[in-house]
């Protein structure tokens, strides 16, 4: 009996040494994968700012199709008439959600993709990501439209801040590796230069993004300080609570002996 | 009006209701007559709590129904129109979603206590099935519930564990078909996964509820030193070591309600997602039968068991070891074959098992959350032989050891 038990727990551990599944392959770590934009949703003042940057410079061809301009305007303080004097869409009413007017097929015409609808971007990928592929441009004249982005390489998107940003230009230094014994040359980016200066210094491009950045994070969960502000007053109630029901149950159990 | 247990002294509204209803008579009987250990610890504080979130999982799910519309082209969008235009609908989504991963943490709780006090033990066997069923209720439960706001990782999810059925033998194509409705996960799946999760599991799930309940009414519950109370009567024919569960154990479950709520309260307010792990990124995204997720795999209650899977190389064989990882669980009542109930009072090898077997899980479910390289594998490999070994060598290590002598009475210091 006990040799057979044993011989189970044996060939269990036997059973599993087969050949592995896969190997997954990252590359080399880069500081820029280390950016963040440091968001923080209850600074109304960067919101609106960034709310400004989203309409005049990302909203030609990405919808925001979860919110209404209504909202944006009550969540960020924004007076309705500047609203609907700055902020719409022509054409739009303020009770309509934000919709680009670009059709999808002409995207797709345009740029092989459609603009993806950036309602939700910050919660699928991160507002670390949103941050470091508006940081991350750099002239490639092999790439169609003449740039390329280290965070999502090949994209279709063409740089369409460079002219805040000015022409960046990305320095690459040549790896030799062995992979699976064949060798393969890889590059590694080192740094970014400023080939040609534009409207904007390099500090305020920065606080250009973060501020957009930002703002399309408070579009991901438009409740998100709101959430955070309510939830201390949860906590602090709970704690009250708990400690006068501990009171209570003290209380009860004195005499169980 | 002072309450009396004599029905005779009722008057008015309470005696025409007695008369008709026995509450006073439950009341009684199950509450205030329902003799408890009085030697419970924290351990003790997870079933009712399991009860309360069940309870906030009917109720946010009520309200989440009234907005939700379950279809393929509407499911994603409704979600996010519950999250922003809904009144109060993120609060109500948010504790439905962080429920479901509370209801999986104050479960794992309670079955571990059951696990280190012997609770699964004779008389308490059919409690415990009673339980597991409940578990894989719980699962089913949750699995639908994961593919209901059509996101890309609920799509994909639904595409790995529904497929797992067709690796049974002969039925399973046709068994999958069944299942989707369709030949692909589509508008069907999600119409019927809706009808499921709302209606037929919940009302599984309450049965079981109550028959579990019935069922420890019948036997009484274990304690931290698996020693029967009934065995040491008093005078007035109840246990001596037992105390009434009301009011006792009521005030002391609203203390274990309010530190639960603390920490329930704290994920909604401060961390819904809890960094991806309760709420998925890829699910921010609408199903796209077009763009598998990098990565797939379940929400970390599951992975336990997805890693199992993918430790095996062929999917029929990793299938049927997921399964054996569940079924296993129902024959501990009779696997340990020591002396004594409690942890307490085993022996070394007893208390080894149990901490490789926790270590075995956690890694498990770990594993699973990260890409199967060959690391990863191995490790999977090695935890699984853990995971089994626990169970199967259980009937050899619990009679082989020496035990301490269980006391007379229950260890209690006031």
């Amino acid at each position: 009996m006990r040799k057979s038990f044993v011989a189970a727990a044996l060939g269990f551990t036997l059973a599993f040494a087969g050949p592995a599944v896969f190997a997954a392959t990252e590359g080399p770590h880069a500081a820029w994968m280390d950016w963040e934009p440091g968001n923080d949703v209850s600074n109304i003042a960067s919101l609106q700012r960034g709310a400004a940057n989203f309409m005049g410079y990302c909203a030609g061809c990405h919808s925001l199709k979860y919110k209404r301009y209504s909202r944006v305007a009550k969540d960020l303080n924004i007076p309705e008439e500047q609203m609907e004097k700055l902020l719409l869409l022509p054409g739009a009413k303020k009770g309509d959600y934000i919709l680009s007017p670009m059709a999808k097929v002409d995207g797709e015409a345009w740029f092989g993709k459609a603009p993806p609808d950036l309602s939700l971007i910050t919660r699928a990928k991160g507002s670390d990501y949103v941050y470091q592929f508006l940081k991350t441009f750099y002239v490639d004249p092999k790439s169609a439209n003449g740039t390329n982005n280290l965070a999502l390489p090949n994209t279709a998107m063409p740089h369409v801040l460079s002219a805040l940003q000015g022409v960046q230009e990305a320095k690459f230094k040549v790896v030799e590796t062995v992979v699976d014994g064949q060798p393969v040359t890889e590059s590694h980016w080192e740094s970014f230069e400023l080939a040609s200066p534009g409207q904007l210094s390099p500090e305020d491009y920065d606080a250009f993004v973060r501020d957009t950045v930002n703002f399309l994070e408070y579009a991901g969960e438009p409740v998100k300080a709101k959430r955070e502000s309510l939830g201390v007053w949860v906590i602090l109630f709970l704690l009250v609570f708990t400690a006068l029901a501990y009171l209570l149950k003290q209380e009860y159990w004195k005499d169980v002996k | 009006m002072a309450a009396s247990s004599d029905h005779a002294g009722k008057t008015g509204f309470r005696a025409w209701l007695n008369k008709r209803l026995p509450v006073d008579e439950f009341v009684d009987s199950q509450l205030i007559g329902y003799f408890a250990p009085k030697n419970f610890n924290i351990w003790y504080f997870f079933g009712s709590l399991a009860l309360l979130v069940f309870v906030i999982q009917i109720l946010t799910g009520i309200f989440l129904t009234m907005h939700y519309k379950p279809s393929e082209a509407a499911a994603f969008d409704s979600v996010e129109y519950i999250m922003r235009e809904v009144e109060w609908g993120w609060l109500i989504r948010y504790m439905h979603s962080t429920g479901a991963s509370f209801f999986f943490i104050v479960v794992y709780l309670h079955m571990f206590r059951a696990m280190i006090y012997g609770s699964y033990r004779a008389p308490r066997e059919l409690l415990w099935i009673l339980g597991m069923l409940l578990y894989l209720a719980l699962m089913a439960e949750a699995f639908m519930g994961y593919v209901l706001p059509w996101g890309n990782m609920s799509y994909w999810g639904a595409q790995v564990i529904v497929n797992l059925f067709g690796t049974i033998p002969v039925i399973g194509p046709g068994l999958v078909e069944w299942i989707r409705g369709d030949y692909g996960i589509a508008d069907s799946t999600l119409n019927r996964f809706f009808a499921l999760h709302v209606i037929a599991v919940p009302f599984a799930i309450a049965f079981l509820v109550l028959m579990h309940l019935v069922a420890l009414r019948q036997t009484g519950s274990n304690n931290p030193d698996g020693i029967e109370i009934k065995e040491k009567l008093g005078a007035n024919g109840k246990p001596i070591d037992g105390i009434p569960f009301h009011p006792y154990y009521t005030v002391k479950d609203i203390v274990g309600v309010g530190v639960f709520l603390i920490f329930f309260c704290g994920v909604i307010f401060f961390a819904p997602t809890f960094g991806g792990l309760f709420l998925e990124k890829p699910n921010f995204e609408p199903a796209n039968e077009l763009s598998t997720p990098q990565h797939i795999a379940p929400v970390w209650y599951f992975t336990a068991f997805y890693a199992m899977l993918r430790a095996v190389p062929d999917q029929q064989l990793g299938a049927l070891l997921m399964l054996l990882a569940i079924v296993v669980l129902f024959f501990l009542p009779w696997l340990d074959r020591s002396p004594v109930k409690s942890i307490r009072y085993k022996g070394w090898l007893s208390k080894t098992a149990l901490a490789l077997f926790v270590v075995a899980f956690v890694m498990l479910s770990y594993l699973g959350l990260q890409p199967a390289n060959d690391l990863y594998v191995i490790l999977a490999r090695v935890f699984t032989a853990i995971y089994f070994a626990f169970f199967l060598l259980m009937p050899w290590y619990t009679r082989i050891e020496k035990c301490k002598p269980a006391p007379e009475r229950v260890t209690y210091h006031a």
